[in-house]
């Protein structure tokens, strides 16, 4: 990659389960003008828009980037659309750091969003089709069944999901902007809220949310010349493979070892658990974490959980993961991919406020869509990369 | 001040005509006389159920048409208590299924079990809806139902989790 590219500005909207006093316009509006706002910009200043979200079924509302543009300020200008379903956001993140990295333009702004209020994503992800018997019900009724294998397969305490749900819900309080704000949660409350896909509890799934994230990502003497740190990109890596096939593999899919091996070979690291110091990780579903932890490479395989039951994963532990609330706390699901990336450069740069990591220099953010099959990581840093 | 409007319905009707194409006629055929269709991969040997136009893995044309039983072994399940859209009323057990002599696990109904005996390695049967019902619709299979025999092996099945 012959440019360097930074984060120079992060903005989020307040994530809620109604955002009934904006409109989609309107919402994505608030975190792009956030965005500038932190890089110290207007609209006038970007070369380039590129937007995601997840597929249109959601609110019905056919490619919504043309009637976005002028929301977001890409009149006469370049605007991208991106799609790769749940993962979304963070490619959307990863083709405007191509488009800075390949000295195609110099400051691009990134926007992502979800109003799930508008839109019924169980209903459209419950699709009838003539090959398939219609016994859907939802994305968890199609992830629970891989991790009652991954349950199976580690030997985890059945608990470990409560675990999960109650850190992050905790974390969420020290986010403003998270959705789920729950400061008695318990881990009794958990584990008696109802069964909603067995093994799968309700408090263990993650909200219906409206929201919308925007970063500016700008070319290095850019990046030097604003006030605030940048978050530096170390590294970046997609990878995708079919939903299905024979032997697949979907508690710990190859894409995603695949993409992580990159991301990490890219950024010159070799152990990531020891030196990575906060990763924002797509967990839409308790479990979900120890078996990221091991598809990331964070955690010998069989052994992901123990880093959520040794308290590793903690805020306080060796490698926080979701400090933020991640997606069990907030769900805007097109957004939610960016929300992990944005939140690790938010990390890098100490910007985080009161879930800041303290001295976290690097970091990384994980996004994973469709049937766990599209994959999107980065990895950022408060310095340059190493050599540059 | 003019009241403020915070949400107006415009509902959406959405119908589809799905084209099968060649592979996914022949097993829609089978479907509609009793039976399951797969196809081979010439490549890898997997034996893909529904039939499909090529092999996901080795990309190539499948080849070799297959008829596989109508028993198998569920390998993994999720217990469904979410009341929403889909055509059964919850409480109900959807599982992957995978037919003896097929690759690939097939989702569907578990039935006549209650949800808390179901369990990995239970081996079941599709129950087809009466002849005269027969159609090109993975609704001819009602639902599959245990056969009794002994769990398979976790290692006979372990590959397709």
């Amino acid at each position: 990659m012959s440019e360097l590219c930074a984060v120079v500005g992060v903005g989020q909207t307040q994530h809620s389960a109604k955002r009934d006093d904006v409109s989609i316009p309107g919402l994505v509006r608030e975190a792009a003008l956030r965005a500038l706002d932190d890089a110290g910009m207007t609209f006038a200043d970007i070369d380039a828009v590129v937007l995601g979200k997840a597929p249109d079924m959601f609110e019905g509302v056919m490619m919504p980037e043309l009637y976005l543009a002028d929301a977001l300020g890409a009149s006469g200008k370049p605007m991208l659309r991106v799609h790769t379903a749940g993962s979304v956001g963070g490619s959307t993140a990863l083709v405007a750091a191509s488009l800075i990295q390949a000295g195609v333009h110099g400051r691009v702004l990134c926007v992502a969003f979800e109003k799930q209020s508008e839109s019924n994503a169980t209903w459209a992800v419950t699709p009838s089709m003539p090959f398939q018997p219609p016994v859907v019900a939802g994305a968890g009724g199609y992830f629970t069944p891989h991790i009652r294998a991954y349950m199976k397969r580690s030997g985890a305490p059945p608990d470990v999901g409560i675990k999960v749900a109650l850190k992050d819900r905790l974390n969420a309080i020290r986010n403003p902007y998270a959705h789920l704000h729950m400061p008695d949660i318990t881990y009794e409350m958990i584990e008696e809220s109802a069964m909603l896909w067995e093994p799968i509890r309700f408090h263990e799934t993650c909200p219906s949310s409206d929201g919308a994230c925007a970063m500016v990502l700008t070319s290095e003497s850019i990046a030097d010349a604003t006030s605030k740190p940048p978050a530096w990109v170390w590294s970046t890596a997609m990878r995708s493979e079919p939903t299905m096939f024979s032997g697949r593999d979907q508690v710990n899919p190859q894409a995603g070892r695949d993409c992580a091996a990159d991301v990490y070979e890219q950024a010159g690291i070799t152990n990531p658990r020891e030196e990575i110091d906060v990763a924002e990780v797509y967990v839409p579903f308790s479990w979900f974490e120890p078996m990221w932890m091991e598809n990331l490479g964070f955690a010998p395989l069989g052994e992901g959980w123990k880093m959520t039951v040794e308290g590793a994963t903690a805020f306080d532990g060796d490698l926080p993961i979701n400090p933020s609330g991640g997606v069990l706390s907030s769900n805007p699901i097109g957004a939610s991919g960016m929300l992990r990336f944005a939140e690790a450069a938010l990390q890098v740069r100490g910007q985080a406020g009161e879930h800041q990591v303290p001295g976290a220099k690097k970091a990384l953010g994980h996004a994973y869509g469709g049937g766990s099959q599209f994959f999107a990581m980065w990895i950022v840093g408060s310095d340059k990369p190493e050599g540059r | 001040m003019t009241e403020r409007i915070v949400g107006i319905k415009t509902p959406i009707k959405l119908e589809y005509t799905y084209t099968p194409g060649l592979a996914s006629s022949r097993y829609l055929n089978g479907v509609a006389r009793g039976k399951l269709i797969g196809q081979r991969c010439p490549e890898c040997s997997k034996v893909y159920v529904p039939a499909r136009g090529c092999c996901p893995a080795c990309g190539v044309t499948l080849g070799e048409e297959v008829e596989v039983a109508q028993s198998g072994t569920i390998t993994t399940f999720c217990v469904v208590n979410l009341p929403f859209y889909q055509a059964i009323k919850p409480p109900y057990v959807c599982a992957s299924i995978l037919l003896d002599g097929a690759d690939m696990a097939l989702f569907h109904l578990i039935q006549e079990v209650p949800a808390e005996e179901v369990r990995m390695g239970m081996r079941v049967e599709a129950v087809w809806v009466e002849p005269g019902e027969l159609g090109p619709t993975m609704e001819s299979i009602r639902y599959f139902r245990p056969t009794g025999e002994p769990d398979a092996d976790y290692d006979s099945y372990k590959e397709h989790l």
